[in-house]
Formats: C-alpha cells, sequence, structure tokens
C-alpha cells in the first residue's frame, strides 16, 4: 500500500512539474506581447521604455532562465508579479480563490446531493416516470449552455419574479464581514453575523444551481449506467433468491459495487467546477478565480496566466491522486496491480 | 426489477421507434440546422449584420420573428446565419482532433515500448489542463479571432481520442487476425490503418458524435466570453453574450442560446443511439 502511495505521489509531482513548464513554452512562445496590452500604444512605440519594461520583468532574459527563476520563486512560495495589477499573484489569488471555493463547493455537493439518489432510482425505477424525469435532467444539464443557463435563471428569477437577489456575493447595503477564511458562509457563521448570513446565502442559490447543472447531468448518467451494470450480477440474483429486502439489495449489494466510475467522475467533476467556473462567474460579477483568469488572459497578463494554470493543473492532479486513493480504498484488487 | 411477469413484447416497429426514434429525430435537428445553415439567405430578407438603431430592441413581432437586437439588427436572421460558425468549428475541431488523436493513440498502442510510454505520458499531460482553462490562456496569446479559437482548441482537444484508441488497439493488437495479416506479410502501416483501424472505428463515433455538442458548447462559451468570433459575424454564443445585460428584452439572449441547446441535445440524442447500435446488449436504454 505505501509504495503504492508513494509512486503514485510522485508521478503526481512530476506531472506538476512538467504542467508548469508546458505552460511556459504556450506563454513564451505564442505571439501575443505583454508589453503592448500593459503600456499601450504610446509608450510601446518607445523603445527606451519597452527595454526598461521588459528588464523590469525579466522578459529580456532567455527562455530557459526565465523558466529556471520561474521554478525558483515557485519554490518560495513566489508566483510572481502580475503585469496588469501590479500585486504579487499570490496575494490576488488569496483574494479571489475563497469565493470561488464558496460556489464551487456548494455547486457540487448539489449535484451529488440530487444526482446520486436521482440516478439510483432511475436505475431501480427504470422506465418509470422518475427514469424519464432523471433522463431529461441530465440531458438539459449536460447540453445546456453553462452562460446562458446563467442568464435564463438571472431573468427569471431576479428580473422578472424577484424571487432572488441580483448578481454579486452580497447586496450592495450588506457589510461583509471580517475576512477569516475568506468564505462568507463561514465567516459570518464564525462572527455570529446571521442577517449577512443569510444575504450570502440567498446570493449562492442561483449561481450554485447553475453550475451546478453539468455536473448534475454527468453524475445521474453515470450513477443509472453504473446501477444498471450492477444491478444486473449475478450476486445481486443471489440476493434475491436469499430473500433480501429490495432495499438492502440496492443500498447494501449494488450500491458499493457502482460506486467506482462515480467516484472518478465526481472527483474530476469537482476541479473541473473550480475551473468551468469562468461562465457562471461571468455573468453574476461572482469576484472568483474565474474571472480573474479570464481577465488575465484577455490582457495576456503571463505571471497570472501561468500561476493560475499551475494551481488548477496541480488541483488536478491532486484530485486525481486522491481519486486513485479512493480506488484503492473501494477496490483492494487495484493495489495489487 | 421487482416485478417478475415478462413485459408484453412490443411490434418491431415500436420496437424500432423506442430504440433509434429520439436518435433519428436528433438526427432531424442537425439535417435542419445544416440545411439552415447552407440556405441561410434564402430563408431570410434581412441582412444578418444590417444594422438599424431605429428598430432596436424590438419584441419578437410578425416582421422580425425573434425580436431585434441592440443594433435593430433581426436576431431570426442572426441565429440562423449563426449556425454556420457553430456547425463548421465543431466539425472541424472534432474531426481534425478525433484524426491527430486516434493515430496517435493507434501508433502508442500498436508500437509499444518506449514510444507507447512517452506518447500517453504525453496525453496524461494535455489532460490534466481543464480545456476551457488552456484554450482561454491560448486563445488569448494568439489574438482573438475563429481561426485561432479553433487552435487553441484543437490542442486540448485530441487526448480523449487518443486514450479511446489505445485501449481499442490493445484489444485488437492480440487478435487472430491481425497475427494473419502479420504473416502474409503486411507492414506494420497497412496492419494499423486497414486492419485494426477499421475493426476499432465503432466506439471512435460514437465518441466523435457525442463530442460534437461538446465542442460547439466550448466554442460558444469562449464567444461568449469575447475570445472566440469577431463581432459582427453571427455567432450564437456571442450572440448570448451581446444581450446577457438586457433582462427585460430577453429574446435577445434566449433565442441564440435555445439554438445552441437544440444543437447539442440532437448530437447527445444521435451518439446515443449509435452507441446502441453498436452494441445493441447494452443497458443503457
Amino acid at each position: 500500500m505505501i509504495r503504492y502511495v508513494v509512486s503514485r505521489l510522485v508521478v503526481s509531482v512530476a506531472m506538476v512539474l512538467l504542467a508548469t513548464l508546458v505552460i511556459f513554452l504556450i506563454a513564451n512562445t505564442v505571439p501575443g506581447d505583454p508589453v503592448l496590452t500593459a503600456l499601450g500604444d504610446m509608450a510601446a512605440s518607445d523603445p527606451v521604455q519597452v527595454a526598461e519594461f521588459r528588464a523590469r520583468w525579466g522578459l529580456d532574459l532567455p527562455l530557459w532562465h526565465q523558466y529556471w527563476l520561474f521554478l525558483e520563486r515557485l519554490a518560495h512560495g513566489d508566483l510572481g508579479v502580475s503585469i496588469s495589477s501590479r500585486r504579487p499573484v499570490l496575494q490576488d489569488i488569496i483574494d479571489y480563490a475563497p469565493a470561488t471555493l464558496e460556489l464551487a463547493t456548494v455547486a457540487f455537493t448539489l449535484s451529488i446531493l440530487v444526482g446520486l439518489p436521482l440516478g439510483v432510482l432511475a436505475a431501480v425505477r427504470r422506465d418509470t416516470v422518475i427514469d424519464h424525469v432523471a433522463r431529461a435532467v441530465s440531458l438539459v444539464g449536460v447540453s445546456a449552455p453553462t452562460f446562458w443557463l446563467a442568464f435564463i435563471a438571472l431573468a427569471v428569477f431576479y428580473g422578472w419574479l424577484n424571487w432572488a437577489p441580483g448578481p454579486g456575493r452580497l447586496d450592495a447595503v450588506s457589510f461583509p464581514p471580517d475576512r477569516i477564511t475568506g468564505l462568507l458562509l463561514i465567516d459570518t457563521a464564525l462572527q455570529g453575523d446571521w442577517d449577512t448570513f443569510h444575504d450570502a446565502a440567498a446570493h449562492l442559490v442561483l449561481p450554485s444551481i447553475v453550475l451546478a447543472a453539468a455536473t448534475l447531468g454527468l453524475i445521474t448518467r453515470t450513477t443509472r449506467a453504473a446501477m444498471l451494470e450492477a444491478l444486473s450480477q449475478d450476486y445481486v440474483r443471489v440476493a434475491k433468491a436469499k430473500g433480501l429486502r429490495g432495499r438492502l439489495i440496492v443500498v447494501r449489494h449494488a450500491l458499493p459495487n457502482a460506486m467506482l466510475p462515480v467516484v472518478t467522475l465526481g472527483g474530476l467533476a469537482y476541479a473541473n467546477l473550480l475551473a468551468g467556473a469562468v461562465m457562471t462567474e461571468t455573468v453574476f460579477s461572482w469576484p472568483g478565480l474565474g474571472r480573474y483568469t479570464f481577465r488575465s488572459a484577455v490582457t495576456v497578463d503571463f505571471p497570472a496566466i501561468m500561476a493560475v494554470t499551475a494551481i488548477v493543473a496541480a488541483i488536478f492532479v491532486l484530485v486525481n491522486f486522491l481519486v486513485d486513493m479512493s480506488y484503492a480504498l473501494l477496490d483492494p484488487r487495484v493495489v495489487k496491480k | 426489477m421487482s416485478d417478475i411477469a415478462l413485459p408484453a413484447i412490443a411490434s418491431p416497429r415500436v420496437r424500432w421507434l423506442r430504440r433509434y426514434g429520439l436518435a433519428s429525430f436528433g438526427a432531424a435537428v442537425i439535417l435542419a440546422w445544416v440545411l439552415a445553415a447552407i440556405f441561410a439567405p434564402w430563408l431570410t430578407r434581412y441582412d444578418p449584420n444590417f444594422v438599424d438603431v431605429a428598430m432596436r430592441l424590438r419584441p419578437p413581432s410578425a416582421g422580425n420573428w425573434l425580436g431585434t437586437d441592440a443594433l435593430g439588427r433581426d436576431v431570426a436572421t442572426r441565429v440562423i446565419y449563426g449556425a454556420r460558425v457553430s456547425l463548421t468549428v465543431g466539425m472541424v475541431v472534432v474531426l481534425v482532433g478525433a484524426l491527430f488523436g486516434t493515430l496517435l493513440g493507434a501508433v502508442a498502442a500498436y508500437a509499444r515500448g518506449w514510444a507507447e510510454e512517452g506518447l500517453m505520458r504525453l496525453t496524461d499531460l494535455v489532460f490534466c489542463f481543464p480545456p476551457i482553462i488552456l484554450a482561454m490562456a491560448i486563445a488569448a496569446a494568439l489574438g482573438i479571432g475563429t481561426v485561432n479559437t479553433v487552435i487553441a482548441m484543437l490542442v486540448v482537444w485530441w487526448p480523449k481520442f487518443a486514450r479511446l484508441s489505445r485501449s481499442l488497439v490493445i484489444s485488437q493488437r492480440s487478435m487472430e487476425y491481425v497475427e494473419a495479416a502479420q504473416s502474409i506479410g503486411f507492414g506494420p502501416a497497412h496492419i494499423l490503418l486497414r486492419q485494426i483501424i477499421p475493426n476499432a472505428v465503432g466506439p471512435l463515433i460514437v465518441l466523435v458524435t457525442l463530442d460534437l455538442g461538446n465542442a460547439i458548447l466550448v466554442f460558444a462559451g469562449l464567444s461568449f466570453l469575447g475570445l472566440g468570433t469577431v463581432p459582427p459575424t453571427p455567432e450564437w454564443g456571442s450572440m448570448v453574450g451581446e444581450g446577457r445585460e438586457l433582462v427585460q428584452q430577453w429574446w435577445v439572449a434566449t433565442f441564440p442560446g435555445l439554438a445552441i441547446l437544440t444543437v447539442v441535445m440532437a448530437f447527445n440524442f444521435m451518439g446515443d443511439g449509435f452507441r446502441d447500435w453498436l452494441d445493441p446488449h447494452a443497458n443503457r436504454r
């Protein structure tokens, strides 16, 4: 077991390092020029200013040297300075990450809490109303563009019915809580500020449902398929022949065996939610990492793009590692291989 | 699963409809969109880029079925023309990505050894970037425009095909017909391209069909963010983007979004139909 963990860990670290190299090469070999974006046309036509700018941000060094400097700084927890915000990228990320983390976690919980039971029910009551409902839900979830769902949700529930609050994390009149974790739900609860807590929770409803839609569809589909597979196995027939109750067979016999593909998907889906929040955050004016990444991409802000991509790749690799580990727990045969 | 009684056996026609009804419906929807894209100029009397500020933000009416946008352009016309960009980009990205990925995975599986190891680690590497973020970074770095966005998407699009084709070729390469072909004296390229890949193509077609909707979604998303087509090209994602502040004038953003939804759904129906057709024992229906 330990050997398995260590070997997976080594591979994971190597993958993250390679990933930073890839993103570094992409950022440096494509023709987009940060000088032009940062200085503007006027200053960029002055060679002295351009040279000074290049020297200050290390853009005049050879590529391999720039990459080495990047790694060296990375090892010290220094992700560089954003060209557009002129602040340390790490500081920017610390500011923006909690909003995304909160949104993605709520959305993920929602899609598991709804998707898993819905998928199991759809498989057990195959070809009944609940199966058709599950299929419709997952189909719309997978097929509808997130940015469009976000627009529809806002137009209907905020603009027309006025049931939900507008974009943003809090109403303009609410005072944000003192920052402890940056997660508004936790910070307000710790400080006993229940009015702001309710405000923050209300603001989370629409964006988290929108963000959860695609994941919910995938989880429902996968759970249903895996459960149908498990329910057709011999051990289920044996359990039935023994006279076990239907619910016991489903929950204790079939479900654990159907969990493997669901766990894989769930892990990847969570990492994808963190990354895929770009659309939702744009429509809901959510001050998170997605919007930060988008802004950095538009302004060709290399340090910010590299840091965010490296972090996202690291999260992907970490989640993959955790998924592999949970495989080993769910299915002991994996380790022996 | 609890009822013991066997369901009454339906007539062949009903069974066919149950199995392939949705897939045929999907194919019909796609066909309709393809025809609309080709014959767009004959379907509408408006120019998609004709600006008429006096006519701006009119709700749906007899003259403008789906209303007009902030520049007075006819939304219905732009939705029809928008099919051109979305369908073309979707097909180019998926077909080129599938071709490249399939070949790479097949070569990796057939070559074995260090070549396989290297190629598959490369695949893993691209796999650990979320497609939309990497595509966003590349699209921004290359400059905004349809072709650049397609290139950006292609960079991240091939790995899933490489993985699938590798696993398919691995399951084929020890089959007897491969051995037979080797003993006849065919070269590796011939065996791979003419013998193995045609035998493994079914699941690839399923993935391609399901993936077309996905590619259209991602491209529309990038366009929505302003990283895809350049205005005033009519494109569904950027049309939703242009209308997203207009909550009162809901028709501007709603209809292009519905267009995306129908196309993506139709491709999903078709993909599921292909899968049932290739694997009639599958438990999916």
